[in-house]
Formats: C-alpha cells, sequence, structure tokens
C-alpha cells in the first residue's frame, strides 16, 4: 500500500467529529497550499528553472524553512534529471512523496507518557504568548475527561496576571491549582505542587511557567533549574517537557526547538493556533531538523481546540486535492 | 545564531569580483540570490521579497553598481538604500489629538503582546512626553486579561479603567473616553482582546469600537518572530479597520524580524515602536534604518558607509567636483582623496565594523589595501609637477622613472594611471549624483578597496 493510500484508509477510519474538526482547522492551510499548487501546475507547464523558483516560493510561503526546502528542491531537481522529467504534472507525485518521506523518518511517538502508577508530571515551556496556559487547560480538560484526578502548578510567577489566567482554568476545568504569590520563586512552586499533588492522591500534575525567549540566558537557567527541582522529587519526572510553538511563527520557532530542547531536553511539541491562516509548515522544518514529535496542536481558545497530531493526516490535509487527482 | 547575514553572504562574490577586476552580470544574479536567500531566512513574505529583489537587481545592474570599482559595497549599499526606502526612513510619532483625550486603540492577534505593550505605551507618554494616560481592560475574553492589565496599572501608579468582562467592549470602550473627559487624562489606551483576522465577529466588534471612540490611532501589535503569514495578518485587519501604525513586539529576541518589512509593504503603516524586553521600560521609537540593517544582518555595514559620506570634507568634495566638470583632476587631489579615506581612520578598524570580518579572508586583504595606500602615495610623490597636473604625459621612460623612484614596479605604476582613469569616471558620477537629492553618494568607492 502506498503512503497516501495508507493515509487515505487511516483518514476515512477516524471518527467524524475529529476528522471534520482537524479538516475545519486545516482547511485554510489545505485551501491555500494546495490552491497554489495546482496553479503553479497549472501556469508552468515544464521543469525548468523558473518552476523551481516557484516552488520554492510555495514552500516557503508555507513557513516550511529555507534549509529544508532547499535540500527537498535539490533532490527535486536531482530526481527530475535522472528521470528525464519535463511535464510538471509527472513531478508532482515526486515532490509529495519526497515530502512524505521527510515526515516519515521514523516511527512517531505522539503518545503522551502518562504512568500506570502514581503521579505523571508535565512541564510546559516556550516564548512569551504561543498559548502554554490556554494548552494545560485543554491537555486538564481532556485528561479529566479519561477520568483523571489532575492538577496544576502555577509556576508561572513573573507575568501580571498569569496566576490568576491559570486559576480561571482551573474552575472552568474543575481542577485545583497550586499557587504562591506572584514573584516567589517557581521552582518553590513546583516542590509545594509535587507535594499536594502526592498528598492528595493526584494522577497528573501539569506544570505552566512563564513564558521566556530562547536567547535569555538567566531564564534558561531559571527554567533547567525548575526542571531540575521536579526530577529531585519525582526521579523520572517530569514526565513530559511540551515545548509550546505558535504556527504564526517563522524561522525562529527552529531556534526556540533547538535551545529549549538543549537546556531542558524537551520531548515532544505542542503547535498552537493552526486555527489561523499561518500554514504551519514549520512542522517539517522541525521534522526534519531535529528528533522531536509533535504530539498536540491547538486548535482555538476553547477546551476542546486541542487535537493529537498526526503527521500522515497533517500531509494529507496539505496535499489532499493532489494526492485525489 | 544559524543565520549568516548578508555580508558573510556576499563575500564569496565579492572576492571573486576583486581577483577578477570586474564585475559580470553573473555576478550581480548570484548576488541576488543570496539577497533573497538572506531575506527569506529573516522571514520576509516571498512576495515582497520577489518584488524587492526585482527592484535591486534593476538597480544592481544599472551604470551605478556595474562601473564601480567596489561593486560589492555598492550593491549593499543599493540593497540598503531600497530596504529603507521600503521600511521608511522617517521615524513616525503617535498621534495627538488636538481634542483632549487622545484615542489609542491596540488589535492584534492572540498572544503578540498587546497588553504588556498598553503598559509600556502608558509609561512611554508618561515619562518621555509627560502625559496622563488612562488605559482600559476591553479584553473581556482571554482569562485574567482584565488582572493583568490591572496589575500593571497598580505597578506604574497609573489610572486602568475598567467594568469586568460581562460588559461590552464597545461599551467599556466608550465609557473609558468619557472617564478620561472627566478626570483630564489626555491618552486613553485601549487594550483589546486578541483575535484571529479571519473572526468576523471579532472583527466587526473592533469596527464598532472604531465607530464609537473615533479613535486618533489605530497601533496593530506584532510579534516579530511571525513568519510569512505576517501579510495575511496585517493586510486583513488594515483593510478592516485602517490601522495607523504597528507596534513590533518581542525584539529582544534573536528573530531576525522580517514581518516588519512585510507589514510595512502591505499596509504601508509606519511601524511606530518596538517592544524591546519584558520590563515595562523596554518600548522603544522604532528606528527603521537600523531594523534594515537587523534583517539583513549587516551589523555596521552601514556605519562604515555612513563614516565614509561624513568623513569627506563637504568643501573638498565641491571642489573636486568642479574641478571634475572642467575636467582638470591631478594627481594632487588624488592624494587629497586619499588623505581623506586615511582621515577615516586605519582601514582595518573600519572592517572590524563588518560583521564576523574578523573570520574572514577579506580582512587580510584589507591590511594589504593599507600598504598598498602607501604605494600609492609614493609613486605620486615621484611624478613631477607637470605629470600630476597632466598624466597623459607620462610614457614609458618616465613610467620608469617613477617606478624607480618609489620604489615600485612599472605594472604598479600602471595599475594606478589605470585607477585615477577610472577615478576620474567615478568622480563623474559622483558629481552628476551630488548634484541629484543625495550628498556623497558615491563614495565608498575607493580605488584601492
Ligand atoms: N486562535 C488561537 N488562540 C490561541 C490558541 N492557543 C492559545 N491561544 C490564545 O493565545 C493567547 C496567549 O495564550 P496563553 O495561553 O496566555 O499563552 P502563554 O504562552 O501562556 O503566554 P505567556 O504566559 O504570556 O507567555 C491567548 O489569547 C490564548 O487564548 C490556539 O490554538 N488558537
Ligand atoms: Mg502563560
Amino acid at each position: 500500500m502506498s503512503f497516501f493510500d495508507k493515509l487515505k484508509n487511516k483518514f476515512s477510519n477516524q471518527s467524524d467529529g475529529v476528522t471534520s474538526k482537524f479538516k475545519d482547522g486545516l482547511s485554510k492551510t489545505r485551501d491555500n497550499f494546495t490552491g497554489r499548487m495546482n496553479e503553479l501546475f497549472a501556469q508552468y507547464r515544464t521543469v525548468d528553472e523558473d518552476f523551481f523558483e516557484e516552488l520554492e516560493e510555495i514552500l516557503i510561503g508555507a513557513d516550511v524553512g529555507v534549509t529544508t526546502v532547499m535540500e527537498l528542491v535539490e533532490e527535486l531537481e536531482h530526481e527530475a534529471r535522472i528521470q528525464n522529467i519535463t511535464d510538471t504534472r509527472k513531478l508532482a507525485p515526486v515532490i509529495s512523496e519526497k515530502l512524505a518521506a521527510k515526515l516519515e523518518k521514523r516511527e512517531d511517538d505522539t503518545r503522551l507518557n502518562v504512568q500506570k502508577d502514581g503521579l505523571t508530571v508535565f512541564l510546559f515551556v516556550g516564548v512569551n504568548g504561543v498559548g502554554k496556559t490556554t494548552t494545560i487547560g485543554k491537555v486538564a480538560h481532556s485528561f479529566k475527561q479519561e477520568g483523571k484526578k489532575v492538577m496544576l502548578a502555577a509556576g508561572d510567577t513573573f507575568r501580571a496576571g498569569a496566576i490568576e489566567q491559570l486559576e480561571v482554568w482551573g474552575e472552568r476545568v474543575g481542577v485545583d491549582v497550586i499557587k504562591q504569590q506572584a514573584g516567589s520563586d517557581p521552582a518553590a512552586v513546583m516542590y509545594d505542587a509535587i507535594q499536594s499533588a502526592r498528598s492528595r492522591k493526584a494522577d497528573i500534575l501539569l506544570c505552566d511557567t512563564a513564558g521566556r525567549l530562547q536567547n535569555k540566558v538567566n531564564l534558561m537557567n531559571e527554567l533547567e533549574k525548575v526542571k531540575r527541582v521536579i526530577s529531585k522529587e519525582i526521579p523520572d519526572a517530569p514526565h513530559e517537557v511540551l515545548l509550546v510553538l505558535d504556527a504564526t511563527t517563522g524561522q525562529n520557532a527552529l531556534s526556540q526547538a533547538k535551545t529549549f530542547k538543549q537546556v531542558t531536553n524537551i520531548s515532544g511539541i505542542v503547535l498552537t493556533k493552526l486555527d489561523g491562516t499561518a500554514k504551519g509548515g514549520i512542522v517539517l522544518a522541525i521534522r526534519n531538523e531535529l528528533d522531536v514529535p509533535v504530539k498536540l496542536i491547538g486548535l482555538g481558545e476553547k477546551v476542546e481546540d486541542l487535537q493529537p497530531f498526526d503527521a500522515e493526516q497533517f500531509v494529507y490535509g496539505l496535499f489532499k486535492e493532489l494526492v485525489e487527482a | 545564531m544559524a543565520f549568516e547575514g548578508l555580508a558573510e553572504r556576499l563575500q564569496g562574490t565579492f572576492d571573486k569580483i576583486k581577483s577578477r577586476g570586474v564585475v559580470t552580470e553573473a555576478d550581480v544574479k548570484e548576488m541576488m540570490r543570496e539577497v533573497r536567500l538572506a531575506l527569506l531566512e529573516a522571514d520576509v513574505n516571498f512576495k515582497v521579497v520577489k518584488k524587492f529583489v526585482n527592484d535591486v537587481k534593476e538597480r544592481a545592474t544599472g551604470q551605478e553598481v556595474m562601473k564601480s570599482l567596489t561593486p560589492g559595497q555598492q550593491v549593499i549599499k543599493v540593497v540598503n538604500e531600497e530596504l529603507t526606502n521600503l521600511m521608511g526612513k522617517e521615524q513616525s510619532k503617535i498621534a495627538v489629538s488636538s481634542k483632549s483625550p487622545t484615542v489609542v486603540m491596540m488589535v492584534g492577534l492572540q498572544g503578540a503582546g498587546k497588553t504588556t505593550t498598553t503598559a509600556k505605551l502608558a509609561q512611554f507618554l508618561r515619562k518621555k512626553n509627560n502625559r496622563k494616560p488612562l488605559m482600559a481592560a476591553a479584553d473581556v475574553y482571554r482569562p485574567a486579561a482584565i488582572k493583568q492589565l490591572e496589575t500593571l496599572g497598580t505597578e506604574l501608579s497609573m489610572p486602568v479603567f475598567s467594568m469586568g468582562d460581562q460588559v461590552s467592549p464597545v461599551e467599556i470602550a466608550t465609557r473609558s473616553v468619557e472617564q478620561a473627559k472627566e478626570d483630564h487624562q489626555d491618552y486613553v489606551l485601549i487594550d483589546t482582546a486578541g483575535r484571529l483576522h479571519l473572526d468576523e465577529t471579532l472583527m466587526d466588534e473592533l469596527v464598532n469600537i472604531k465607530e464609537a471612540v473615533n479613535p486618533d490611532e489605530i497601533l496593530l501589535v506584532v510579534d516579530a518572530m511571525t513568519g510569512q503569514d505576517a501579510v495575511n495578518v496585517a493586510e486583513s485587519f488594515n483593510e478592516q479597520l485602517g490601522i495607523t501604525g504597528v507596534v513590533l513586539t518581542k525584539l529582544d529576541g534573536d528573530t531576525r524580524g522580517g514581518a516588519a518589512i512585510s507589514v510595512k509593504a502591505v499596509t504601508d503603516k509606519p511601524i511606530k515602536f518596538a517592544g524591546t524586553g519584558e520590563k515595562i521600560d523596554a518600548l522603544e521609537v522604532f528606528h527603521p534604518e537600523r531594523m534594515a540593517s537587523r534583517i539583513l544582518g549587516m551589523g555596521d555595514v552601514l556605519s562604515l558607509i555612513e563614516k565614509a559620506e561624513f568623513s569627506v570634507d563637504e568643501e573638498k568634495a565641491k571642489e573636486m567636483e568642479r574641478k571634475m566638470r572642467t575636467a582638470d583632476l591631478t594627481f594632487d587631489d588624488f592624494l587629497e582623496q586619499l588623505e581623506q579615506v586615511r582621515g577615516m581612520g586605519p582601514l582595518d578598524e573600519l572592517l572590524n565594523m563588518i560583521p564576523g570580518a574578523g573570520k574572514m579572508k577579506g580582512l587580510k586583504n584589507a591590511q594589504v589595501d593599507e600598504s598598498q595606500i602607501g604605494r600609492v602615495e609614493a609613486i605620486v610623490r615621484s611624478m613631477t609637477k607637470k605629470e600630476k597636473s597632466e598624466p597623459a604625459i607620462i610614457n614609458a621612460s618616465r613610467k620608469r622613472r617613477i617606478a624607480k623612484g618609489s620604489g615600485t614596479t612599472i605594472q604598479d605604476v600602471n595599475r594606478l594611471l589605470k585607477q585615477f582613469e577610472d577615478m576620474k569616471k567615478m568622480m563623474k558620477q559622483m558629481s552628476s549624483m551630488s548634484k541629484g537629492k543625495k550628498k556623497g553618494k558615491g563614495n565608498m568607492s575607493f580605488p584601492f578597496m
């Protein structure tokens, strides 16, 4: 079975609710991307320099990332040369194949690492305003739906109103929030939260942190310390360190992923704001350049606007028309 | 950072041109490809890049660059000039209404930094402009957004107008302006909820606020890290609301910030402020020219160009221009020109201002160039008075004498004579240009760089 056949099957077997939600969220992405692809093939009949330049632009326009795009285009140029392809339509399947190959580098693990017994701790990290706190609200909701006892740790003691924001989410979802005063040491909050979570026999503890730009060394050190305190209390915790990335972000998302990985050894990525017009192509670059899987995607501001990331579905969404054509 | 600045990117082509001595169309094409990649890596929207590169290419294949002795620098210069044109040269001030209070609306996507920027702007207006701003909490959607603004207000000891989250933002905005009038506050800064430009209901709400309070300023707050989507966001907010300016946030990060160009290109609205940190004081007036060099990673290349432009004595330049017009440039003038270059400081210091120059082969060349200046000087000083003012009379035997006298070779003398002719040409260009709008343009074309 070809990659896309597999994909099609998988897609049609999904429960309708999930896929339609996903499709809605991605429709903007897909229309735009494939719209441009089709335009491209209509406009450029023969495979030549102009064609590749246009292809480069489509991919770059989707925030795929210059390096990834250049690599891909080089491979395609090579392929076209050795296979002697001159008709752009004949090159279309090669393009899809190459992209798929980049995404299929390894079996992706988007499953969240939840402990069978005892307390599971997730740490959420990322730059300012990407959606960490909101994502925690959404994740808390989905664990609660599964019948788990969830608690939140208000580790953003820096930004004005951050603790209150998390408390509102706690109320919305119906889970407890462990907090200290604004300005207190975030590592101390985590320590406290773990003690409370243990004594209250919680299953899941979701830890919020203050947004920080990855080039702020002292703030990154602080984050390292927060993580260390958690590990000290529970040896294999945090069980997930999730880097939250805003899909609207351009090339800097790669730099974010790299630095946060270095400092906190992130275990997965949450890609938020895919309900906008941002194309989310940065995922390709991240998958291609870093060994960190995208685990969740954010598709809005409500508790239910969270989906597991499915790479195949994602590509299918982007190339649906092309595949079916 | 993984990013390579434009200067580094162009170095390879520069070297080739230098060793070959002439610039070909292929060189320009190669340089344009590097310019394109640099801009794309910096997140400038690809459509904007396309147009930009075409404009630059046109100028770069023109006389100005192709005939120049320093085509590399000329390309950077052209790129920079076009970029500055695009970004706007002027700093742009915040509006002030003749009728107090001045009303400012802050709008943008979720997470762009509106609330923080609102507080920073209030602080800026108080500190720098001696104003009394009132902040209005009209984000009734994001949990604790009102609380966030109130906390910032308390920290600043500045008033925040709020009515809780059960009142419509239009009502809050309207009442805040009334409140400001009553309290004699001369600015009202309305913090609105982040929203997607696609969200019709929420965009309509902004239009309603606009109609209700008739703002003097609608500032679109844009995250500097925004990628290709910046054009869609900016275009859409501008179409629906008619923004008056932009604030670029999170510039303290390590992003190049190409979104600045995209936003400016599609809206043609000035970027007025830049957020440069989480502290309330971290708001600066936006400098378009600095942004241009940040995006290109040109570092101080521009200061280098500036320095060259400033040090050339204007009086002397005028005199030189006169001489050019009457076609009587002499080797004495040439010497004078040399001294002016030296007046800018040691060449290697100048070159050190180029980012990454320390690692570049180019720097070694520059040191050679310094000794070359000495050689040029020696040659000129070995000429007779008549030879200096009438170089045409320098024949083979005179060349031999000059070479001997200056401790150089005949080839060196020949090269200099050729350069002198080229310099005359350059001066001609310069004089015709300086008669135009910009003074001192083309001054970077020194025959030994
Ligand atoms: N449209 C959309 N908005 C989102 C999404 N996720 C978060 N947001 C919004 O983005 C804004 C910022 O989200 P937060 O959760 O406060 O982000 P944060 O990373 O915790 O921010 P800081 O703590 O300030 O660094 C809020 O207005 C959220 O409602 C998403 O998937 N889609
Ligand atoms: Mg937060």
